[in-house]
């Protein structure tokens, strides 16, 4: 039986579409109104609102637990002080990726962790003797992000703290008078936040909010603009970009932090003597440069693929709806380098742009290479280059 | 003379002008722009008339953009950002309306509402418009050729203009001629019965033009209005971050950016030459500033007959100047709203006003309003093209508030036994009535009212009669013919002087081209002057 999140008495009334898709269980949006593109630019221009409740949470608490994490999360907890959240990825011994998420950490004691998919097992069963605890709350907590230029001026009517809650720092609220945490992140690469609430207390918290943003021309946004944003900010989703290394039948299918673009995870490697799982594989790599990949931004020449739609006679195609396959990436002499994962017509770039990994030695940005796209049903190699990631990063993310 | 020395000056900073003087910055030329007014965009600028209250003076959307001009500038660097609209909405009379969503099923339901016959009409219309324009689109790209010419490179560009008009299948090229000469109304009359669809379709086949529906010369309006793909989809309009002031401000970022100076407040009077040759401008205060090359961003008539003694230029060219049409009839109605007007059936749903209110529910309505300007009136009821920007971009209004932009047509520039100054506020209480028919108690929600009439668009932009394309969108007065024939190409018969406003080839709206297209004339000339 498919669940509904915390807050879907409030989305399914503006749900215009009648379109749901189903995220870990859950129903959510898929766009509220005809146009997704719509939503997006609510969230790059305005204000918008995501219920991002589906995800996955865990409450790992006890003496140990900074200890336990900094040994099962590859990017180093330790440096996350209480108040404050981290981006971070577990790996297996191979130093292959099993996931990525969001830590809130509460206290010295106390986070929150974050995942796509279940992991409770992998980090149970390895807590061993260590005073900790792990809590599956997923469906205690309702998430709600709101995000875009306006979010702080919306959130700051209900919550004055937050126009100095710094990138990736957390404080608690309240909001209608419930309890709850606002994050500074996101999935969208803009400024924004996320509310976590207790999910009895879900729709007094999204009333609040609205009532807050009331005359700022805040929207719903679904799945489809959250999956426009995240291309745009860089950000890698599981199931397209890469897969957990866990169910992954051969290494085809497994990618490692380095080949995902998350070396900046690890720049106090060196001087930090933690060990954690993957370590040993992940040195390795590192001092062998033995990454077959990496993860970079595409950016599609413009003259190259009108060229190619017009001279057989047709309107070259400019769709902001992202793909999620596998394009491949040739270079100059036609030879294979790589694959796009995820490929959209970017309104804030006015670009094709792509999520793809290519051979380290291209990774470079400013590269040239050539993605193949389908034109009157067979392929056309049309030139790119590699840019960095993010794609678009305005000021304001971090500001 | 000032000490000071450019390779070109461009006079004017509106869009074309600033487009222009980019692209011969980033073409290696040490640029100045010279603005007349405190801010640059000419008639796509932004103002804050009280405080929170943003108005689209002027041009309030962005369509026609030529997509290099983006890439080439790097516009999205400079914050180029078109927002877009979701929806599209005309009410008709008795509480009917066609309301469009972006979802293109959801439309052919609605046109089927009114007519069965007309939802596959629909697409149909769509598919031939897109052949069409997908034919005509190159044209906004290239330099027309010279048709008066010898030179054999002219000869070679005419006959690569010929077989590429060969190239098309009968029914495109048919179609792009009968809307390259005949009416809006019978073109559509081919496709739809639904008098609300066909008035709000000949619509755009009106705007800014001294024509009705039913007047041979709408359809190339109307073509002309489908041509836009600056966002990647084909005839789609977009409200730019900050209206289309804000699209100006990103153009002079990006002109910056590429090392071009831009003065405002620098009114120049008149172009310096010598022996047939420019040679730099004097401005109204006396200074004078030397340059090789001086480009004109202004119209044709103020090109030609005031920024250079005409006696300097030959006479056909002159007379040809003088008989060019302009004869502004568009006006400009800007209103501050405390709340969302009520449709007598759909309420006041935010979804009902994302993108343009349409009031023109048929041709005959147009027609009529029409009718009013042929003998020198503005049209009892006008057609009026609104835009409630603020609730796309919600930086333009206070919250809760809203900026109602109403682009007025027929307003003719020349006034039969009156002029603007005494019914400026006449012509905008029949726009403030009009809107009161459609939506009831609209003028309850008025905070504030700015009316800009043809009179106010020539006086604070300087496009002569008000017209907003810089010289009529009439089909002898495009392409070969634009500004004059024999000087499409963007040079002007004094050696440095060129012109690349839109009275220049391919016309006016946001477009960009000419700017661009002189541009490119221009680089090369002094390459091919260096190399020669």
């Amino acid at each position: 039986m498919i669940r509904t999140t915390p807050f879907h008495d409030r989305t399914s009334a503006l749900n215009e579409t009648g379109l749901w898709q189903h995220w870990s269980g859950h129903l959510v949006v898929t766009r509220y109104m005809a146009s997704d593109k719509f939503e997006y630019f609510a969230v790059r221009n305005g204000v918008g609102v995501l219920d991002t409740s589906p995800l996955y949470k865990y409450r790992i608490a006890g003496r140990d637990a900074e200890r336990f994490l900094s040994g099962m999360l590859a990017r180093d907890i330790r440096t996350c002080a209480p108040g404050n959240a981290q981006y971070t990825t577990w790996l297996d011994d191979r130093g292959f990726v099993l996931e990525d998420g969001v830590v809130l950490r509460h206290a010295a004691d106390e986070f929150l962790l974050t995942s796509a998919e279940p992991n409770f097992a992998w980090f149970a069963d390895r807590i061993g003797r260590l005073s900790v605890t792990i809590e599956e709350v997923s469906l205690d907590i309702g998430t709600l992000a709101v995000q875009g230029p306006r979010s702080r001026e919306v959130l700051a009517r209900l919550v004055p703290s937050v126009t100095e809650l710094p990138f990736f720092g957390i404080t608690n609220a309240t909001i209608g008078g419930r309890p709850v945490t606002v994050s500074r992140t996101g999935y969208t690469g803009d400024l924004g936040y996320e509310i976590w609430v207790e999910a009895a207390d879900a729709l007094t918290v999204w009333d609040g909010v609205w009532e807050a943003a009331e005359g700022h021309g805040m929207l719903p946004y679904g799945m489809g603009a959250l999956y426009m944003l995240r291309i745009e900010a860089g950000l890698m989703l599981l199931g397209a970009d890469f897969d957990s290394s866990r169910f992954a039948f051969n290494d085809a299918h497994r990618s490692t932090p380095l080949e995902l673009g998350w070396a900046w995870m690890f720049k106090g490697l060196e001087e930090d003597e933690r060990p954690f799982i993957g370590r040993t594989a992940l040195v390795r790599e590192r001092a062998e440069k033995s990454s077959r990949w990496r993860m970079v931004g595409l950016v599609v020449d413009w003259q190259d693929y009108d060229r190619v739609y017009s001279s057989a006679g047709l309107i070259p195609p400019k769709d902001h709806r992202p793909v999620h396959e596998d394009w491949m990436v040739y270079d100059a002499d036609r030879t294979r380098v790589g694959y796009a994962t995820s490929i959209m017509y970017s309104p804030v770039l006015q670009r094709h742009i792509a999520l793809a990994r290519v051979r380290p030695d291209l990774a470079k940005p400013g590269s040239r290479v050539f993605l193949e796209f389908t034109v009157d049903h067979h392929y056309e190699q049309v030139a790119a280059h590699v840019a960095r990631l993010p794609l678009y990063n305005p000021e304001r993310k971090t500001a | 003379m000032s000490t000071d020395r450019y390779d070109a000056i461009v006079i004017g900073g509106g869009h074309n002008g600033l487009v222009n003087g980019a692209y011969l910055a980033k073409g290696g030329l040490r640029t100045l722009i010279l603005e007349r007014r405190h801010l640059v965009g000419g008639a796509a600028i932004t103002e804050e008339l009280q405080p929170g209250f943003w108005f689209t003076t002027f041009s309030y959307a962005l369509s026609l953009l030529r997509p290099q001009i983006i890439h080439e500038l790097e516009l999205t660097k400079h914050g180029f950002l078109p927002l877009q609209m979701s929806t599209r909405f005309a009410p008709g009379d008795d509480g009917d309306h066609l309301l469009f969503t972006r979802d293109h099923d959801e439309n052919l339901r609605e046109v089927a509402r009114h007519s069965p016959h007309d939802a596959d009409a629909y697409d149909q219309y769509g598919h031939d418009l897109d052949r069409v324009c997908q034919a005509i689109k190159p044209l906004l790209d290239t330099i027309p050729p010279d048709i008066f010419s010898d030179d054999p490179e002219e000869v070679v560009r005419l006959a690569a203009l010929g077989s590429q008009l060969r190239s098309l299948d009968k029914r495109t090229l048919h179609n792009a001629v009968r809307l390259l000469t005949g009416s809006a109304a019978d073109f559509l009359d081919d496709y739809f019965e639904s008098e609300l669809l066909k008035g709000w379709f000949a619509s755009s086949g009106i705007i800014g033009s001294k024509v009705g529906p039913r007047s041979q010369g709408s359809g190339l309006v109307l073509l002309f209005h489908s041509l836009g793909e600056h966002d990647g989809s084909f005839g789609t309009w977009a409200f730019h971050k900050g209206g289309n002031g804000g699209f100006t401000q990103v153009l002079a970022r990006a002109a910056q950016a590429f090392g071009a100076e831009i003065r405002l407040e620098s009114p120049v009077v008149r172009v310096l030459t010598r022996d047939g040759e420019a040679t730099g401008v004097a401005l109204e205060d006396g200074t004078e500033i030397a340059a090789d090359v001086v480009v004109s961003a202004l119209d044709p008539r103020r090109t030609f007959l005031e920024m250079v003694d005409p006696r300097e230029l030959p006479d056909d060219l002159v007379e040809d100047i003088r008989r060019l049409k302009f004869q502004g009839v568009s006006s400009k109605v800007n209103f501050a709203l405390s709340g969302l007007p009520t449709h007598p059936t759909l309420g006041s749903g935010p979804e009902l006003y994302r993108g343009f209110l349409n009031i023109g529910p048929s041709v005959d309505y147009l027609e009529r309003a029409f009718d009013d300007a042929k003998y020198g009136w503005y049209s009892e009821h006008p057609y009026i093209d609104c835009a409630i920007q603020s609730t796309i971009d919600p930086d333009m209004a206070p919250p809760g508030k809203h900026v109602l932009s109403c682009f007025v047509q027929y307003t003719p520039y020349q006034l039969r036994e009156s002029d603007w100054d005494a019914e400026r506020e006449h012509m905008a209480d029949r726009v403030q009535a009009t809107l009161e028919r459609f939506f009831p108690g609209f003028g309850g929600l008025v905070l504030q009212r700015e009316v800009v009439t043809p009179l106010d668009i020539e006086r604070t932009v300087g496009l002569s009669e008000g017209n907003i394309f810089a010289g009529e969108f009439l089909a002898p007065q495009m392409f070969f013919f634009r500004p004059a024939p024999g000087w499409s190409q963007y040079r002007t018969p004094i050696a440095g002087y060129y012109q690349c406003g839109s009275g220049t080839h391919p016309g006016g709206c946001v477009m960009g081209a000419p700017g661009r297209l002189a541009a490119g004339q221009i680089l090369g000339d002094r390459s091919r002057a260096r190399s020669g």
